[in-house]
C-alpha cells in the first residue's frame, strides 16, 4: 500500500516484549499485592522515517510505553533497540543510567501540555539553549546562532529569544517545545498527545509544522494520541492498545478501512464525524476498559466485545499476521467482517459496486452486516 | 424557552476591562439542542454562567437580558407572559436558587470537582433534590436511585452510597447527569461534558444525552469545541469567536453553507477521516489574541482570509439575517453595522 511507502531505511527503533508492571502496596509494611500491567508485552519497529502512532483509550498503556522507550521510566523487561546516529543499535532498555545522555541526543520526547512542560523562569534562549548546553556546546554565541536557527525553524521569531513563556500561546508554546526537541538533532521524535491541548485552529498549524519538519529532517515519529482524526492524517501505521497490549497494527488507511479487531471497529465508530449529514447510527460500545490490575480471562476485550464466543473467554489470542504488515489479536479476525470508516462521501456512491477489490471479503459476514 | 438578547458580560481589572462576552444573542426553544461551539476566550462559558447567574467578581453583566420562561412559576416574579428576566434577579435571591439548579441544571465539565470527595454521591443528589422538591429524605432517596438507574449506572441501589472517587470516569459523568435531572429541569446546560473522557464513553454519554431529551423534554444548551460532537448532536448551532456570536443556524447549514469566514476556516482546518493524509492542512493565520489586546472592529479581521481593511478593522458588524434564521456577523454578507449605521 503506497502509505507504507515512504519510510525505506532499516529500522531506527524495535520494541521486543516490552513490559511494565507498577507494583500495588498495600498494608503496614508496603508488600506488593499485585501489580498494575501497564504495559504487557508489546512489540513493533518503526522504520526510519516513518510515523506510527500508538492510539487507545486512557489507561491503555499508550503513554507509558512511549515513557518506556525513551527511559523516562524504567521498563519491567524487554527490548527496546535503537539505531544512534552512528548505525549503533543498542538496547535502551537495557542501559546503565550514565550512558542514557548520550543516547537523548537521538530520541527527544514533545509533552502534551505546553504550559507546564517549559518552566516559566527561563526564556526561549534558555529553554531551548539547555539541551545544547548539557551535551557540551558552550559557546554563547555559538547557541545564540543556534538558537535563532531553531526558532526560525519553527516558525517563531529569533526577537523572541528573551521572551519568558508566558507571553505566548498555547500554539507558539508548543512551538518552543518543539524547538527544544530539536535542539540536539534527534533521529525519534515521541509526541505524547503534542496537539490535543491545543485550539482546533492551531492544532492545524502544529501539526503542519511536525509533518513539514518530518520530512525537511528526515525525522521519525512516534505518534501518541486519543484523536483519530488527527491519527489518521499524520500516520503511515496505527498500534490500536487495549489495557497494556497492542490489539491491531495495520498501515493507516488499512487500519481505518478494514479493521480487524472488533476493538478497532469500536473505537472508529465512536469518533463523532464532523458531519450532521452522517450521524451516529452504531451502538456505543458498552462497559468500561479493563481493569489493568485484574484483566479478564481470555481475551481482554471479550466483556465488551459484540462478537465474543467460548474461546475468546478461555484463550488469550496472540497478535498474528493476517496480511503483509497487518497484525491482530483476535481469534476471529479471519471471520469477522467488520465496518471501518466508509470511502470518502464523495466516491461513497461509485465505490460500493466495486468494493471487494479493495480488501478481503472473504467469509461469513456477523453481526447486523446487511 | 430562553432567549438571551444582547449579553454584555465584563471583567474589571485594573489592567483593563475584558469583554468576555460582548453583545450575545441567541435563543433555545422547547425540546432543542443547541450547540455552542468556539475556540477558548470565545465566552462560551461565561455567557452558560451568565445564565445561571454564578459570575465571581470583577466580573459583571453590563447590558442585556436573560428572558426565562419556568415551568413551575409558583412564588416568581413573572411577567404576564410567564417569562421573567433572570439579568433583573438578584443572584442569591430565592428565586434565583429555585432556577439554578431546579428549572436550569448545569453538567458541568469535570465531574472529580463536581462532587465532593467526602460525601457520598446519594447524599449530594439527595440534598440537591430536597432544596428544590418537597420529599423527605427517604423518598428523595428513591428519587435519586430511579435517576441513577435512567441514567444507565449497574447496581443503583449499592452505588447511590458510593464516593465519587470510587467510580469511573465515565460513570461519575453519568451520576452527574443524574443529579441534574433529578429535579426535572426545563433546560440543562452541558459545558464541555465529554472533553474529559474518552471517544467510547463520550459516545455512550452523547447517547445519553439524546435519549434524555426525549424522555424529559428538556431544552438542552450545549457547549463544546468539539465539532464533531456538535455535528452529530446539535440541531441549532451558535458559533462564537472572542465573545462575539459570528453566525447562528440549523446545524446542517452551518456546517454545508457556512457564510462566515471563521466558521468555514474552522471547519477546513479540523482533518477529517476523509481528508488526503499527510498533506498541509488550511489553517487559520495566527494565534487567539490575548483578551486585553482585543482587536478593534470584527475581533477575527486580523486573521481572516477575507478581510476588508477600512471596513472589518473600523467597525463590528450587526448580527443581521441574511436570510430566514441565518444571523451572519460579516460585512461580507451586509453593510450594518452593530449598535446601527451602515459601514
Amino acid at each position: 500500500m503506497s502509505t507504507a511507502s515512504t519510510p525505506t531505511e532499516a529500522p531506527v527503533l524495535e520494541v521486543r516484549g516490552l513490559k511494565k508492571y507498577f507494583p500495588i502496596k498495600a498494608g503496614f509494611f508496603k508488600r506488593t499485592v499485585g501489580h498494575v500491567r501497564a504495559v504487557d508485552d508489546v512489540n513493533f519497529g518503526l522504520a526510519g522515517g516513518e510515523i506510527l502512532s500508538l492510539v487507545g483509550e486512557s489507561g491503555c498503556g499508550k503513554t507509558t510505553t512511549a515513557r518506556c522507550i525513551v527511559r523516562a521510566v524504567d521498563p519491567t523487561s524487554g527490548e527496546v533497540r535503537f539505531r544512534t546516529r552512528d548505525g549503533v543499535v543498542v538496547d535502551v532498555a537495557a542501559l546503565p543510567e550514565r550512558e542514557l545522555k548520550a543516547i537523548w541526543r537521538d530520541m527527544q520526547m514533545v509533552f502534551q501540555d505546553p504550559f507546564g512542560s517549559l518552566n516559566p523562569r527561563m526564556n526561549l534562549f534558555e529553554l531551548i539553549s539547555e539541551p545544547l548546553f548539557v551535551h557540551g556546546l558552550t559557546s554563547r554565541s555559538e547557541r545564540v546562532e543556534r538558537v535563532a536557527e531553531l526558532l526560525e525553524l519553527v516558525g517563531l521569531r529569533p526577537e523572541y529569544m528573551q521572551r519568558y513563556p508566558h507571553a505566548f500561546s498555547g500554539g507558539q508554546r508548543q512551538r518552543v517545545s518543539i524547538a527544544r526537541a530539536l535542539a540536539l538533532e534527534p533521529k525519534l521524535i515521541v509526541a505524547d498527545e503534542a496537539v490535543s491541548a491545543l485550539d482546533v485552529s492551531v492544532q492545524a498549524q502544529v501539526l503542519n509544522l511536525l509533518l513539514e519538519l518530518q520530512e525537511r529532517l528526515d525525522l521519525t515519529y512516534l505518534f501518541v494520541a486519543h484523536d483519530l482524526s488527527i491519527v489518521k492524517h499524520i500516520s503511515h501505521r496505527v498500534a490500536v492498545m487495549y489495557v497494556g497490549r497492542i490489539v491491531e497494527l495495520a498501515p493507516t488507511e488499512r487500519l481505518f478501512r478494514h479493521p480487524q479487531h472488533p476493538y478497532t471497529e469500536a473505537l472508529l465508530s465512536a469518533v463523532p464525524v464532523a458531519d450532521p449529514r452522517h450521524r451516529a447510527t452504531a451502538v456505543p460500545l458498552p462497559g468500561e476498559v479493563a481493569n489493568p490490575a485484574n484483566p479478564p480471562s481470555g481475551c481482554y476485550f471479550h466483556p465488551r466485545c459484540a462478537y465474543a464466543v467460548d474461546l475468546c473467554r478461555n484463550e488469550f489470542p496472540p497478535l498474528r499476521s493476517v496480511a503483509p504488515g497487518h497484525e491482530v489479536a483476535c481469534h476471529r479476525a479471519d471471520e469477522l467482517h467488520l465496518r471501518g470508516i466508509d470511502a470518502p462521501s464523495v466516491a461513497r456512491n461509485r465505490t460500493t459496486v466495486a468494493g471487494p477489490v479493495a480488501g478481503p471479503i472473504a467469509g461469513p459476514t456477523v453481526a447486523g452486516q446487511t | 424557552m430562553l432567549s438571551v438578547r444582547d449579553l454584555k458580560m465584563y471583567f474589571e481589572l485594573d489592567e483593563g476591562v475584558v469583554r468576555a462576552v460582548d453583545g450575545v444573542s441567541y435563543d433555545i426553544r422547547p425540546g432543542e439542542i443547541v450547540g455552542i461551539v468556539g475556540e477558548s476566550g470565545c465566552g462560551k462559558s461565561m455567557t452558560m454562567r451568565s445564565i445561571l447567574r454564578t459570575i465571581e467578581k470583577p466580573g459583571r453583566i453590563v447590558a442585556g437580558e436573560i428572558r426565562f420562561r419556568p415551568k413551575r412559576t409558583r412564588g416568581m416574579p413573572v411577567d404576564s407572559d410567564g417569562s421573567l428576566d433572570l439579568v433583573s434577579l438578584d443572584p442569591r435571591s430565592r428565586t434565583m436558587r429555585t432556577i439554578r439548579g431546579g428549572e436550569i441544571a448545569l453538567i458541568p465539565q469535570e465531574p472529580m470537582s463536581a462532587f465532593s470527595p467526602l460525601h457520598t454521591i446519594g447524599n449530594q443528589i439527595v440534598e440537591a433534590i430536597r432544596l428544590h422538591r418537597k420529599a423527605s429524605v427517604r423518598e428523595a432517596r428513591g428519587i435519586a436511585i430511579e435517576s441513577l438507574r435512567e441514567v444507565g449506572i449497574p447496581n443503583p441501589e449499592s452505588r447511590i452510597d458510593a464516593y465519587s472517587w470510587q467510580l469511573s470516569g465515565g460513570l461519575r459523568q453519568r451520576a452527574i447527569i443524574a443529579m441534574a435531572l433529578a429535579c426535572n429541569p426545563t433546560v440543562l446546560i452541558a459545558d464541555e461534558p465529554t472533553t474529559a473522557v474518552d471517544v467510547t464513553t463520550q459516545a455512550q454519554i452523547l447517547e445519553l444525552i439524546q435519549r434524555l431529551r426525549h424522555d424529559h423534554d428538556a431544552a438542552i444548551l450545549f457547549i463544546t469545541h468539539d465539532l464533531g460532537v456538535i455535528a452529530q448532536l446539535t440541531e441549532h448551532v451558535v458559533v462564537m469567536y472572542l465573545g462575539k456570536v459570528m453566525e447562528t443556524g440549523p446545524v446542517d447549514a452551518i456546517f454545508h453553507a457556512a457564510q462566515h469566514p471563521y466558521t468555514r476556516a474552522l471547519l477546513r482546518s479540523v482533518p477529517s477521516v476523509d481528508s488526503v493524509p499527510r498533506v498541509a492542512l488550511p489553517t487559520i493565520e495566527g494565534s487567539i489574541p490575548h483578551p486585553f489586546n482585543r482587536p478593534t472592529g470584527c475581533p477575527f479581521h486580523p486573521r481572516c482570509p477575507d478581510a476588508m481593511p477600512g471596513r472589518c478593522d473600523v467597525a463590528m458588524p450587526a448580527l443581521h439575517e441574511v436570510e430566514p434564521g441565518r444571523p451572519v456577523a460579516c460585512f461580507l454578507h451586509h453593510d450594518l453595522v452593530e449598535g446601527g449605521g451602515t459601514a
